[in-house]
């Protein structure tokens, strides 16, 4: 079948609104989620659930949560890892001291409780822009890790401020196994994912848009500056402040603050960037990219130095691994500015005239 | 013309406006009648952008008056006056480049979208409703200046003259009672031209937009206006109908002074 929309005419409004306007699109969308939610759980490992599958969809749903700040409103944060470990320890905090609080409604309110410091940490976007704004989302990183470490109330009085996650149950029912955990983290994703989609293309998204292109003409036509940026700030750090509760109840078990390091943040930050600026599609695409590309350099540096014969110990196999990864990162930026997710969408259009092109 | 000037809605008294040592505006006052073409004239840097900026609240002047329809104006946010009915274009467009012509038509209806976040993160109640019903009236628009063909295209892909029509476009989304346009037409050719003119004259005569209009050539601006004011180095020189603009000596001796 070909992939075209010719046939396919829109009677209203509604219809053309759609999400995916295109059938097969949306044939792809349902396919895609039948697999995640039914084949995947069939086949896939417990090492795949546990240390592919799961910290994919959470860093994805972090990089969504940065994109919505940097890629749809224009502010630069180098501190979404410090979000990230806020919606943790808060997560954390309401399921130690609220009795019978429900997991899902800790995630939410952790979720909650990083938006709060997010907009606390949006206020010099008020005044600030670019390069100056990324330095002070850089204090709101050392200065979060530093209060988690520094106030032993919020770790419970833990030795070096480490939280393990309270037991995942809901209805009764114990989310223990990896394969339970993937489903959970999915489930959130998938529908965080959708409120994201359709906020960006709803007035709050045009508006966080009109902002980050032309900020005197977004106030002109009535946008206000200061309310648009702090909610791109509060949702964005929703996101990410969810993300870091998965991160600990579902990933890693434990954490510590100095685990939201700024490494971590860059890491989202270089997903969003390889992925695509201001496109859902690319959370998740660079998401995948930056966690499996050393994954697969692992697989295949040890074997191609094998079948070379080359003698490399393990040590420049992870230094080749950072450099190829650097190279990459260098590539993109040059290539395709617009990142993995640019590239997938002028596919499609190609696909969409092809096989006649004129 | 069916329409019917109506009485002065916005009335600037004795505006001036400095930039540190630069005066943009020294002692204006002039008025803006409900329905009227009013056009500013004058030469490069005479302070005609300056005044759209102040009457929609992008600059605040150091003296002067505002009175919006009988009352004094405070001190108002561009947003605030957008909220009041002011909409304009700009010089240098300043269209919302990453967003598609749709996009940037349906900004103009913010101020009266009213769902929350969260029914707008489950398009659901007011949102779908909302979305739906500002759509229809984008089309309106959309029709109304002939971009059909382009609705979906992002507007960093138009070309110059289409963008200045979208920036048009943006602004008649908000269904302005006052329109503020500066310079529609620069850079235009002349079929370009004669479409603006259509499309303003237009406006103001289906929908009894008030309009004031910054613009060059003095052949659009006689045509077109019903009073015009004309500025230079900040000051005004005339004000009135355009055959006695035409005719006033200060205004001749300005033109010929800088242009030629
Ligand atoms: N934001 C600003 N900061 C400093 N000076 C300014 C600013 N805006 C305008 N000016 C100065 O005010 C004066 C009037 O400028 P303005 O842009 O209003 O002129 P104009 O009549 O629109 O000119 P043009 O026909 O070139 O558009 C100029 O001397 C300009 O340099
Ligand atoms: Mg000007």
């Amino acid at each position: 079948m070909f992939y075209r929309e010719a046939g396919q005419f829109k009677t209203s409004y509604g219809a053309d609104q759609q999400i995916l306007p295109i059938r097969q699109d949306r044939i792809g969308m349902v396919v895609l989620l039948a697999v995640a939610f039914l084949g995947v759980p069939m086949f896939a490992s417990e090492y795949w659930f546990s240390a592919i599958l799961i910290p994919f969809l959470i860093f994805a749903l972090a990089a969504l949560g940065l994109n919505i700040l940097t890629g749809y409103a224009g502010q630069l944060s180098l501190g979404s890892a410090a979000f990230m470990a806020v919606g943790a320890y808060a997560a954390y905090n309401f399921q130690l001291r609220i009795e019978g609080i429900p997991i899902l409604v800790s995630f939410l309110l952790g979720g909650v409780v990083a938006a709060g410091v997010g907009i606390l940490f949006g206020l010099p976007s008020l005044r600030i822009k670019g390069f100056y704004l990324a330095v002070a989302t850089l204090a709101a990183q050392f200065f979060i890790v530093w209060c988690l470490t520094k106030f032993p109330w919020l770790s419970n009085n833990s030795s070096s401020g480490v939280i393990s996650a309270q037991k995942i149950i809901i209805f009764g029912h114990e989310f223990n196994s990896p394969q339970d955990k993937y489903l959970l983290v999915l489930g959130i994703v998938v529908v965080l994912a959708l409120a994201a989609k359709n906020l960006v293309r709803g007035n709050v998204g045009r508006s966080w848009m009109a902002v980050r292109d032309m900020d005197v003409a977004a106030e002109v036509i009535g946008f206000r500056i200061m309310r648009t940026k702090l909610t791109a700030f509060a949702v964005s750090s929703f996101y990410c402040g969810v993300a870091g509760a998965l991160y600990a109840f579902c990933y890693l078990g434990s954490v510590e603050p100095d685990g939201f390091s700024l490494e971590l943040s860059f890491k989202i930050l270089f997903m969003i960037i390889i992925g695509g600026v201001g496109s859902i599609l690319g959370s998740f695409v660079g998401a995948a990219f930056i966690l499996l590309l050393p994954v697969l350099l692992d697989v295949l540096l040890p074997a191609l130095s094998e079948t070379l014969s080359l003698p490399v110990d393990g040590a420049s196999i992870s230094h080749i691994q950072t450099m190829i990864f650097g190279a990459l990162i260098m590539f993109f930026l040059i290539v395709e500015p617009h990142g993995l997710a640019r590239l997938w969408q002028i596919a499609k259009e190609k696909l969409r005239l092809w096989p006649f092109p004129h | 013309m069916a329409r019917q000037i109506g009485e002065v809605i916005v009335d600037l008294q004795n505006i001036s406006l400095r930039f540190g040592g630069v005066k943009a505006l020294t002692d204006i006052s002039f008025n803006i009648r409900e329905h009227e073409i009013r056009s500013i004239i004058g030469p490069n840097g005479a302070g005609k952008s300056s005044m759209l900026n102040v009457i929609n609240g992008v600059y605040h002047p150091q003296e002067g008056k505002i009175i919006y329809r009988g009352e004094e104006r405070r001190k108002m946010e561009p947003y605030e006056a957008a909220g009041q009915g002011f909409a304009r274009t700009f010089q240098n467009i300043a269209l919302f480049k990453g967003m598609s012509v749709l996009d940037n038509l349906m900004t103009g209806r913010n101020l009266k979208m009213k769902a929350t976040l969260v029914e707008q993160a489950f398009f659901w109640g007011r949102a779908r409703n909302e979305e739906l019903e500002h759509r229809k009236k984008v089309e309106e628009v959309i029709d109304f200046l002939e971009i059909q063909h382009i609705r979906k295209t992002p507007v960093g892909r138009l070309p110059y003259g289409l963008q200045k029509r979208v920036e048009l476009g943006r602004a008649l989304a908000a269904e302005p009672n006052l329109l503020l346009l500066d310079e529609p037409m620069a850079g235009m050719n002349v079929e370009e031209k004669q479409d603006m003119c259509r499309f303003i004259l237009d406006v103001n005569d289906q929908f009894g937009t008030t309009i004031v209009l910054i613009e060059h050539d003095m052949g659009v601006v006689m045509d077109i206006s019903d009073r015009v004011v004309v500025l230079d180095y900040g000051k005004k020189i005339g004000d009135g109908v355009p055959d006695e603009v035409k005719n006033n000596p200060e205004v001749i001796a300005a033109y010929l002074g800088t242009q030629h």
